[in-house]
């Protein structure tokens, strides 16, 4: 049976990519299973009475090893922001590359806590901080010392006892540059190494509760019992930082989408559905639609989306139910058609998400193909000539071409970099001065702009020759190129029009990492959850793969 | 020290604030972290290009000759650059192309060594009296190593070298026979047992 990709013009559209959930290819998911025969160890635990010290966790294996060190700092409660704008923080990580010395520990303990300002070194891999849920740490602490568990019902709205703010790699602040690893297996997978820093963070959040508690009250004190420890995860708050990132990396873009492409297309190709996978994927459903009561948030834009999924998740399981009886083939393939015809977004990417859990044997070969040599794609073929391109612009860009930027409400706002914070931010460009300075990610705009051009050109005419006399469109002929080899590798929309929602951008990132619980605090920033349900790092060599399904109770 | 990762973004936003395009930004950002990563200065050289890049006038070049002259002001290494990247696949049936009077010509260097990458061709660049072998952007072996800024070159030649052995038949033929006494010699018996495959393949 032949199954298409689905359409990246439908599939790249942000209102699409803002419903999309985690699944079997999030890099939390696959790091702990690429992790799960490591060795973990907690190497040094540094902390005073009030949970402020210094503590080093690891995972090594052969002759590797990766170092989490932990800062516990005091904060006053009137420095404590989870914006980007902040300058203190309940607690900074780095992950080392290997042991860390003496020396090395001294070292990082006068910069990781300053974030930003202090700088790193290439021994250091991925840089976070991250601030206590007040709603929770004290009543959590409380608890303990007195012998008792914490109020779940409290602690589970959250979901967490510390919310990371953000996580650096790659280079920023004087990290290790990504080509100094990336030859290593074990990080072969995206963002391995930032997922390693946040599970390991998790624990050291459970340590410190456990730590204050005991020296609070030696002799009642109990520790945080391991079931609810497995229920809980750790938050993040995100901004507009993440948004520019899936703009400018299109080909690691196109790479995360079109391993989730193939894998729906293989799974509707699947003629004989095997019982087994059928009740698991049913399963799965009916496990996310009873967790979903614990996905809360203020905001009524996603509020509105929660209504509408738990109506076609009625829908869908009533389906299923009599489905269950019949034994159709390409029972996977027929599901998806009815979803589309009868579910919203929101279901249908949650159903494609939970569609892979079977299907390992599917989903392994392509988390391998997550990963992008981007700078194989940097160079413009000048060798090609401009007919081919105006062929790759109406072919791959034929919706954004209709889009008419003379009007005022799709040239809206304008993306621009801090002074103050070197962070991205979205503003509008009738109402705020700066827009001279803005940043290249406008693509539906400038990509009509190249049409445009081009449209006055000779079809032969090379595209070196094109560009010697309109080098302002070089960064949108480069692209031009990508989506030509890489069709998933741009987003399908207006980035700059007035019904932006740019947490839709998060959200698919965010998505990707295996962040659950969206909860968006405006249009330009959430709080997520991630690793809620995980087994613990003690847990690690057996534990249920559908863990993130796990019933919090 | 600073990351490559660093170099690039603070090169890519610093030639942006010059008044370069995106694309042509996008471009030196990826330069001058291949300079540094060689281990050629090219924060040195750049740094240096901004700082007199309002003051000092450059000539712009857009179609590139085989002999290509300024006798005013010196060519801009960035257009020459980019613009050389982009015709190089017809630059390279010249053969040979010479420069004279380029201004920073290190910040031009890097975009000859993707060009080199790009044909396929290994490229031999002579700067005044320093050499430069560009190898498909893999590597680049020079004589110029230490840490002048260089504001200005009389003449730039470039060579664009013929994909071609650079040893002897016979220095080949010598390791090949010394290679060969890794194989076992097959005997009648083994030539029958030990392929894999069936002795005839007519059936």
């Amino acid at each position: 049976m032949q199954i298409k990709l689905r359409n990246p013009k439908d599939v790249m559209k942000l209102s699409k990519l803002g419903c999309f959930h985690q699944s079997k290819l999030s890099f939390l998911r696959s790091f702990l299973k690429e992790f799960k025969n490591w060795n973990y160890n907690r190497d040094l635990f540094n902390l005073d009475e009030n949970g402020y010290g210094h503590a080093v966790y690891s995972f090594n294996k052969n002759s590797r090893t990766y170092s989490l060190i932990c800062f516990g700092n005091k904060i006053d409660d009137k420095e404590r922001s989870d914006r980007v704008i902040a300058t203190k923080w309940d607690a900074a990580f780095a992950l080392y590359d290997g042991i860390p010395s003496k020396k090395d520990i001294e070292r990082l303990a006068l910069n990781v806590p300053k974030q930003e300002v202090g700088r790193l070194s290439y021994k250091e891999l991925t840089l976070s901080r991250a601030n206590k849920s007040l709603r929770v740490f004290n009543h959590v602490i409380e608890s303990l010392s007195n012998g008792k568990q914490p109020d779940l019902e409290k602690l589970y709205k959250v979901g967490y006892l510390y919310r990371t703010t953000a996580v650096y790699g790659s280079g920023k602040f004087g990290l290790a540059d990504r080509f100094r690893i990336k030859n290593r297996e074990e990080i072969f997978g995206p963002f391995r190494l930032e997922m390693m820093l946040v599970y390991l963070v998790r624990q050291f959040t459970f340590d410190q509760v456990n730590h204050i508690s005991k020296l609070k009250n030696p002799k009642k004190a109990v520790e945080l019992d391991r079931k609810i420890c497995r229920n809980l995860g750790i938050g993040n708050s995100t901004g507009l930082g993440m948004a520019p990132f899936i703009v400018n990396h299109p080909t690691l873009l196109n790479n995360w989408i079109e391993a989730r492409e193939n894998a729906l297309a293989s799974i509707r190709k699947i003629k004989n559905v095997k019982n087994e996978d059928f009740i698991l994927f049913k399963s799965t459903l009916l496990k996310f639609k009873e967790n979903l009561t614990l996905w809360n948030t203020e905001s009524e834009f996603q509020r509105k989306k929660i209504q509408g999924l738990i109506l076609d998740l009625k829908k869908i399981i009533h389906y299923l139910d009599i489905k269950d009886q019949l034994a159709d083939n390409y029972l996977f393939n027929e599901i998806y058609i009815w979803s589309e015809g009868n579910l919203g977004d929101e279901c249908i990417e949650l159903i494609v998400s939970i569609m892979m859990e079977p299907y390992d044997e599917i989903v392994e070969p392509l988390i391998l193909k997550m990963s992008s040599d981007e700078e194989k794609y940097f160079d413009i073929p000048c060798d090609r000539t401009v007919h081919e391109l105006r062929n790759i612009l109406e072919s791959n860009y034929n919706e954004i071409l209709r889009i008419d930027f003379k009007k005022k409400e799709n040239n809206q706002n304008f993306w621009f970099i801090s002074k103050n914070k070197e962070e991205p931010r979205l503003s509008n460009r009738h109402l705020e001065t700066g827009s001279e300075l803005e940043q290249p990610l406008a693509i539906a705009r400038d990509i009509k702009k190249l049409y445009e051009n081009i449209s006055n050109q000779k079809n032969s005419m090379k595209i070196g020759k094109f560009l010697s006399e309109n080098n302002e469109l070089r960064h949108i002929v480069r692209r031009a190129f990508i989506i030509e080899k890489f069709p998933y590798s741009e987003i399908q929309d207006n980035t700059i029009g007035c019904k932006l929602m740019p947490i839709d951008m998060l959200r698919l990132k965010l998505s990707f990492f295996g962040a659950v619980k969206f909860d968006p605090r405006s249009d330009k920033w959430l709080r997520i959850t991630m690793f809620q349900g995980a087994p613990l790092p003690d847990e690690l060599e057996s534990f249920n793969d559908q863990w993130i399904y796990n019933t919090i109770n | 020290m600073k990351s490559f990762s660093e170099i690039d973004t603070i090169s890519k936003r610093a030639s942006r604030a010059l008044g370069y395009s995106w694309g042509i930004s996008e471009e030196i950002g990826k330069n001058i972290r291949l300079l540094e990563m060689f281990g050629l200065n090219g924060i040195k050289n750049f740094n240096a290009y901004c700082s007199v890049f309002k003051k000092r006038k450059f000539q712009n070049i857009a179609l590139i000759a085989k002999k290509n002259y300024s006798k005013t002001s010196p060519f801009c290494p960035i257009t020459t650059g980019v613009n050389f990247l982009d015709q190089v696949t017809i630059l390279e049936e010249l053969t040979d192309l010479e420069f004279q009077n380029v201004g920073f010509p290190l910040l031009f260097l890097p975009f000859v060594s993707r060009a080199s990458e790009i044909i396929g061709k290994k490229i031999f660049l002579k700067l005044d009296n320093r050499e430069f072998l560009l190898n498909f952007n893999q590597s680049i072996f020079t004589n110029f190593l230490n840490n002048e800024i260089i504001d200005n070159s009389k003449i730039i030649n470039i060579k664009f070298l013929t994909n071609k052995d650079s040893f002897t038949d016979n220095e080949w033929k010598n390791l090949l026979n010394l290679s060969h006494e890794t194989f076992v010699d097959e005997s009648e018996e083994l030539k029958k047992s030990a392929a894999g495959a069936g002795l005839t393949d007519n059936d």
